[in-house]
């Protein structure tokens, strides 16, 4: 074999990714791997240092995410992996923290931890993947549920109202915010580098086909076909009002950049104000390795 | 397990008129532990507050959370980060707790919880003293793993046990809890805090191999997995996933049979280096009153009445609840009459006492429901009872 053929069978992701954990749990024609990609390709068009970079997932399909990063990388618990990356985040201020979940670990039981995080504009960053259910137990309905939709839990169509996450996140204090679908790669590959180069915290909601159970039980094709059905009828709004954006059956997807804002964070908040208020008596806290000698 | 001398910056050095909850705060500091993720509950409230008003002074970071889930979770990435980390509540927010007290236990992380209990069940008693949470306290979260409580009955216990408390966490690589009470927690009394060089602190078991060579749950020959702090290049992986030694999941019974058994054999199997007493006049007893927290103070009481009415009466305090001190009592029970065992509960320590005592002597529980502490007198008839 000629070094050039070695090369080409190399997995392009293999730095970045636990080799020894691949093949990975996801069900072919899930979306949730184009999103690690696209993860990993701005991770790398960022040239940052993975060894300042952490992963902490909650639980799920895409709280699997963690599992198969070569980065220090955290599979918490149901909802709860905001919290911890925000004591993370704080306990070692120089890491670049991203939060990678599910729309039912995130908006769901998470839902608190979600709008405080924004609320305080935590500097961390995010990634939302939505498939409108909980997927690894089954195909439940779910926040992101739209009207209508035929779930395991909702076998006769769902007839909750549904969370549109960005129009949630901005109400919470998110300073940036953006949505696509899974086939946009470039575009969430772009919107994950803002993300991680933001002060403050960023939301990335990426809409991504469960093959194996919505996808199924709603009779919409396979993987493939949905991801193309998304991005079809997704339209591009930058800037567009967060009121906007509920997502109804099988309908319109408004996806772009919706929110990018600067503000304080809350480590900048904390040492501004008690250092106005303190003084010389206040440790400005947030040095490297402030803690190890 | 590796000793230094504490840092100066957190010890507030000097005799002190403090609060049992100012106390744990003071004793938190000492320890070196500089995150404190918190949320509001009567009767723990003071801590918080303490902890909110002194760190901007020390170098660290408070965040009032969302909630308790938060709370005890943000306790856990700080740990990665590298930090020393603590939370206080009470029998609420201890319930709510108990999910992520199951994750640190799993992975392993060193951190202290105090809980201020008051009486319950659900809101039951918020400004009134119990001691109802101790079950919950080593059962709480699901599946098996052991932990570490301690019980102190002052202010300055307060303080001694909590740096007792971070010792203890990062020696076994646990979570630990200082399960003070109502009474204890809003007491006012002398607080002596010694020079910082007086203060032994457990430095925590970092790794110092090559990086590519980590694995976070791998024991080291005392059975104490090493730590590191996420950030300084091991690009390591931990999850609540049953695991292997790289912290990678595992899914069989196999791997769980090594995985649980560890979580419980690195408490119990040093159980009596880990465990704490204070005994008196137990040689020739006829009966032992066994005690924790402000009730070991009101039963000391009883002791002494039924000491003058000429019973031989010997006092065992449990300053370690958990792990129990089953060998002690099961040495003790073939020699005395009886143990009389009253706690602001309706029978929680005595049910490990009858254990321990395995049918070899009469127990006595004296229970009460919360919101006071018992009568003296009451403890005094049962151990009048007792001797019969």
């Amino acid at each position: 074999m000629t070094q050039e053929k070695q090369d080409t069978a190399v997995n392009p992701l293999e730095g970045f990714l636990r080799m020894e954990r691949i093949p990975h749990i996801w069900c072919p024609g899930c979306g949730i791997g184009t999103v690690v990609t696209s993860f990993a390709e701005a991770l790398k068009k960022e040239q940052l240092d993975l060894d300042k970079v952490a992963v902490v997932s909650g639980i799920g399909c895409t709280g699997r995410v963690a599992g198969y990063v070569k980065l220090d990388s955290f599979h918490t618990t149901h909802g709860r992996a905001i919290p911890f990356a925000t004591g993370l985040k704080l306990a070692n201020p120089e890491m670049k923290v991203v939060v990678f979940s599910g729309d039912g670990d995130i908006s769901g039981i998470g839902g608190n931890h979600f709008i405080h995080a924004a609320r305080r504009n935590m500097d961390i960053t995010v990634i939302c993947v939505n498939n409108f259910n909980y997927a690894m137990t089954g195909g439940q309905v779910a926040p992101t549920t739209p009207m209508e939709a035929n779930t395991s839990t909702s076998p006769y169509g769902n007839f909750e109202y549904s969370f549109s996450l960005p129009t949630l996140a901005e109400a919470a204090g998110a300073t940036y915010i953006a949505r696509w679908t899974a086939l946009h790669f470039r575009r969430v590959t772009k919107s994950i580098r803002e993300a991680l180069n933001h002060k403050g915290f960023s939301f990335v909601e990426v809409i991504t086909p469960c093959v194996t159970l919505y996808a199924r039980r709603n009779r919409l094709g396979d993987g493939l076909n949905l991801l193309r059905y998304y991005y079809d009828k997704s339209e591009i709004v930058h800037n567009a009002d967060t009121r906007t954006l509920d997502i109804t059956y099988q309908g319109k997807l408004v996806v772009g950049k919706f929110v990018q804002k600067e503000k304080p964070t809350f480590l900048d908040a904390m040492n501004t104000h008690l250092g106005n208020v303190l003084g010389d008596d206040y440790q400005l806290y947030g040095r490297l390795n402030d803690d190890r000698d | 397990m590796r000793t230094v001398k504490a840092d100066p910056k957190g010890v507030l050095t000097g005799s002190h008129y403090l609060d049992g909850d100012y106390a744990l705060a003071e004793g938190a500091l000492a320890a070196g532990c500089r995150f404190f993720g918190g949320y509001p509950i009567t009767p723990s409230t003071e801590t918080a507050e303490r902890f909110s008003e002194r760190i901007p002074h020390v170098g660290g970071v408070f965040i009032q959370m969302e909630d308790e889930l938060a709370s005890i979770i943000s306790l856990i990435g700080a740990v990665w980060g590298g930090k020393k980390a603590m939370t206080v509540t009470s029998g609420p927010g201890f319930s709510l707790m108990m999910e992520n007290i199951g994750l640190a236990a799993m992975m392993e992380i060193p951190l202290v919880i105090a809980n201020v209990q008051r009486g319950g069940p659900s809101t039951g008693l918020p400004t009134l003293v119990g001691q109802q949470d101790m079950m919950q306290a080593r059962w709480g979260s699901h599946g098996d793993y052991a932990i570490i409580a301690l019980c102190p009955d002052s202010p300055q216990e307060c303080f001694d046990l909590t740096i007792k408390a971070f010792n203890l966490s990062e020696t076994y690589r646990c979570p630990v809890f200082v399960m003070a009470d109502e009474c204890v927690g809003h007491m006012h009394e002398k607080v002596v805090i010694p020079p910082a060089d007086q203060l032994d602190i457990v430095e925590r078991k970092w790794y110092s191999g090559p990086k590519d060579k980590y694995m976070p749950y791998k024991n080291d020959a005392d059975g104490i997995p090493f730590l590191v702090k996420a950030g300084d290049g091991y690009r390591f992986h931990t999850t609540g996933l049953t695991h292997d030694e790289r912290g990678y999941p595992v899914i069989n019974a196999e791997a769980q049979d090594i995985c649980v058994r560890h979580l419980c054999d690195k408490i119990n199997n040093n159980a009596d280096k880990i465990i704490e007493l204070e005994e008196e006049d137990i040689d020739g007893a006829d009966v032992v009153v066994i005690s924790y927290g402000i009730t070991s103070r009101v039963a000391f009481r009883a002791v002494q009445l039924a000491r003058k009415e000429g019973i031989k009466v010997g006092r065992l305090r449990l300053i370690t609840a958990w792990p129990f001190c089953e060998k002690r009592i099961a040495e003790l029970a073939p020699k005395i009459k009886a143990f009389v065992v009253p706690e602001i509960n309706y029978g929680q320590m005595v049910r490990e006492v009858e254990r321990s005592s395995a049918g070899q002597t009469k127990v006595v529980s004296v229970p009460h429901c919360g919101g006071w502490v018992h009568n003296p007198l009451d403890i005094l008839a049962a151990i009048k009872e007792s001797v019969k």
